[in-house]
């Protein structure tokens, strides 16, 4: 594979080196400061930065304009892109105005659904599902041209990436969506956050029987816990999340102190074992709100320093 | 039996509690019954499996449908018996005359009164 | 069918309260199947506002009618000789119905009796749910006869998304994931490789995005 953009974490990928990632959220006004500290945290421990874009449907700073303010700083941000509220205009045009910064990097979603944030009573758009927005941005990329025909002067470069989750039902069309992504044009893949291994490296092998990990670069998303009751919460309030009775005992087995000290232990051994998988090719790592413990977990997992700017 | 009953009590006999519909129950009230109740077979035992069911829905609806305008829900009620239970009969009739006359008659008999005068 | 649901009955009085000769119109199609504006629910109707009125000490006429359907002219045209001693005419038609009963009856207010839902089958007598969205544009040859637009919360043409759990939607474990529905038959017709094929983005002109819609057919108008 050679680049077909200029984005730093695609240089990376390419040089077959491991790539780690890791992600920020906004915040709840206009504050750009309390992104810009997080990304400044993180900056020489990761590759790219993601930032979400109303994550959980709660209306944040959007994503497009945080991204900017971590490309002003020299940090190489990736854009988080739902179609839940935006129609194909509205995403075509912040994708024009993403590019218009360079920002190379951007992750093609769903969106969970608003019933869940803020404004439950709102619409929500899906003119296009995540799929198609693949499909978009490689069209704007590679032809050129806008979803209505028009020639874009100057198209947007970048590398678009989409999310999987080996750990949601049904299982048995998960690889086949890995599939469908790839033909839609996925070129990078970040999981949801892995805490059943055995489950994971499963849906790899399945993978990798279709040599799809040589069409795509999979980078395994992994989240600390910080507590048992967060555990816990996740494993049965939150849709398509995995965690195994063992993990949630081993968090709940230590003393409450002690217990960010384990999730963070948890977390690097996953890490450790998944870099002996076969077509994994890097980490996301999502600790939102614990952006600060970001590096420690990079460096403890034998991920530090980062290439150099390439 | 020939048992005792308040002689307040209007007896509509019908096949089964299943016939009773809840517009029957409603223009009772609007013609001025002060209550209704409505005694079927005891759940389980109807002969036409489940009429007293449908009845007991019924009446319920037909609560909510009293207290929303103003005639009062506790007005209506379900009992159920065996038909050879006469002494329950007798006593769930004293009970909902009791009760019925503890509230006062049906609030939309004054207009109907005025009405007439 | 259109699936509808009886307002609640202190809205329908704060409608009608200061009239006082009324018509309330049933309709006897949809809205009687799913028991919300039919024969049955007209008297119920008429009985409990004739009881609310009352008690309130204001005389108020209401009388009943049941027409085939409201969303034709010539069913409409059967009240013509009555509707002018009626203040107000309250229409349990669904929103079809009411808005033509006011297009027919242009100087007579018309009021809804029901909230119009959604376009859905009779699963069990008291439930109904939804299956179409009358996009304009019908895809359920593809998707083995589930439609993700009308079934999917987020109608994902390229589903399912990462949050559906044991076949329910994210959004709710009442709801079934439109997309596991459509595994699971594509399975059962031996069709499960038509899953990968890439469904496109959809014009979405034919739906109410374009605009309200018209259908005509030249061959059939007199």
């Amino acid at each position: 594979m050679s680049v077909k953009t200029p984005s730093r974490l695609e240089k990376i990928l390419d040089s077959g080196r491991l790539a780690v990632t890791s992600e920020c959220g906004p915040p709840r006004g206009s504050d750009a400061e309390v992104i810009t500290k997080k990304a400044e945290m993180i900056r020489d421990y990761v590759d790219a930065v993601n930032i979400t874009d109303n994550q959980t449907s709660v209306t944040r700073l959007c994503s497009l304009a945080a991204c900017i303010h971590l490309k002003l700083m020299g940090i190489e941000p990736t854009l988080q892109m739902v179609v839940r509220d935006r129609n194909r205009i509205a995403l075509q045009s912040d994708i024009l105005g993403a590019a218009s910064f360079d920002i190379h990097n951007i992750l093609c979603l769903s969106g969970d659904h608003q019933q869940f944030g803020d404004c439950p009573q709102g619409q929500n758009v899906f003119d296009i599902d995540s799929m198609q927005l693949i499909q978009t941005v490689r069209h704007m990329r590679d032809e050129g041209k806008f979803l209505g025909g028009e020639e874009i002067r100057r198209p947007p470069r970048m590398f678009v990436g989409a999310a999987a989750n080996p750990f949601a039902d049904p299982f048995e069309i998960r690889v086949p969506r890995l599939a469908k992504k790839i033909a839609a044009g996925a070129e990078f893949i970040q999981t949801q956050c892995i805490y059943n291994l055995d489950k994971f490296e499963l849906w790899m092998k399945q993978a990798r029987d279709r040599g799809l990990h040589e069409k795509v670069y999979i980078l395994a998303g992994v989240t600390p816990f910080k507590s048992a009751g967060m555990a816990k919460y996740m494993k049965n309030r939150v849709p398509g999340m995995d965690v195994p009775d063992e993990v949630v005992k081993r968090m709940a087995g230590v003393p409450k102190e002690k217990q960010p000290e384990e999730g963070i232990a948890i977390c690097v051994e996953t890490i450790q074992r998944l870099k002996a998988c076969e077509g994994v090719r890097g980490f996301h790592i999502m600790a939102i709100e614990w952006e600060e413990k970001v590096p420690e977990i990079v460096e403890r997992s034998g991920l530090y320093p980062r290439p150099e700017q390439i | 039996m020939r048992l005792r009953y308040p002689d307040s009590i209007r007896i509509i006999r019908v096949p089964c509690t299943g016939k009773v519909d809840v517009i029957h129950i409603l223009r009772a009230f609007e013609k001025g019954a002060d209550g209704v109740y409505v005694v079927g077979c005891l759940e389980g035992d109807c002969r036409f499996e489940n009429g007293n069911l449908r009845a007991r829905r019924r009446v319920d609806q037909a609560r909510t449908i009293l207290n929303a305008v103003g005639v009062g829900g506790d007005r209506v009620k379900m009992f159920n018996l065996s038909s050879g239970e006469g002494p329950r009969f007798a006593e769930y009739a004293v009970e909902m005359t009791d009760k019925i006359r503890e509230m006062g008659p049906n609030p939309i008999k004054r207009f109907r009164e005025k009405q007439a005068a | 069918m259109i699936v509808a649901e009886k307002k609640p009955i202190e809205e329908v009085i704060e409608m009608v309260k200061d009239f006082r000769k009324i018509l309330i119109a049933g309709c006897n199609e949809c809205v009687t199947v799913c028991e919300a504006g039919g024969k049955k629910e007209v008297a119920i109707l008429a009985s409990a506002l004739s009881m609310y009125f009352m008690n309130q000490g204001k005389k108020m006429e209401i009388d009943e009618v049941t027409l085939e359907r409201q969303c034709d002219h010539e069913y409409l045209e059967e009240i013509r000789n009555t509707m002018d001693q009626y203040d107000a005419v309250l229409s349990l038609a669904c929103g079809v119905g009411v808005q033509f009963m006011a297009e027919t009856y242009f100087s007579t207010p018309v009021y809804p009796g029901v909230n119009t839902c959604f376009m859905g089958v009779t699963e069990e007598r008291g439930v109904w749910t939804e299956r179409c969205q009358g996009c304009g544009e019908c895809i359920l040859g593809r998707t083995a006869g589930i439609c993700p637009i009308s079934r999917c919360a987020k109608r994902l043409l390229n589903g399912p998304c990462g949050g559906s759990t044991k076949g329910k939607c994210e959004i709710s474990k009442d709801l079934d994931c439109a997309w596991q529905l459509i595994i699971d038959r594509l399975k059962e017709l031996d069709r499960l490789d038509e899953y990968e094929q890439i469904a496109p983005i959809k014009d979405w002109s034919t739906e109410r995005a374009g605009g309200p819609r018209r259908v005509v057919r030249e061959d059939v108008r007199q």
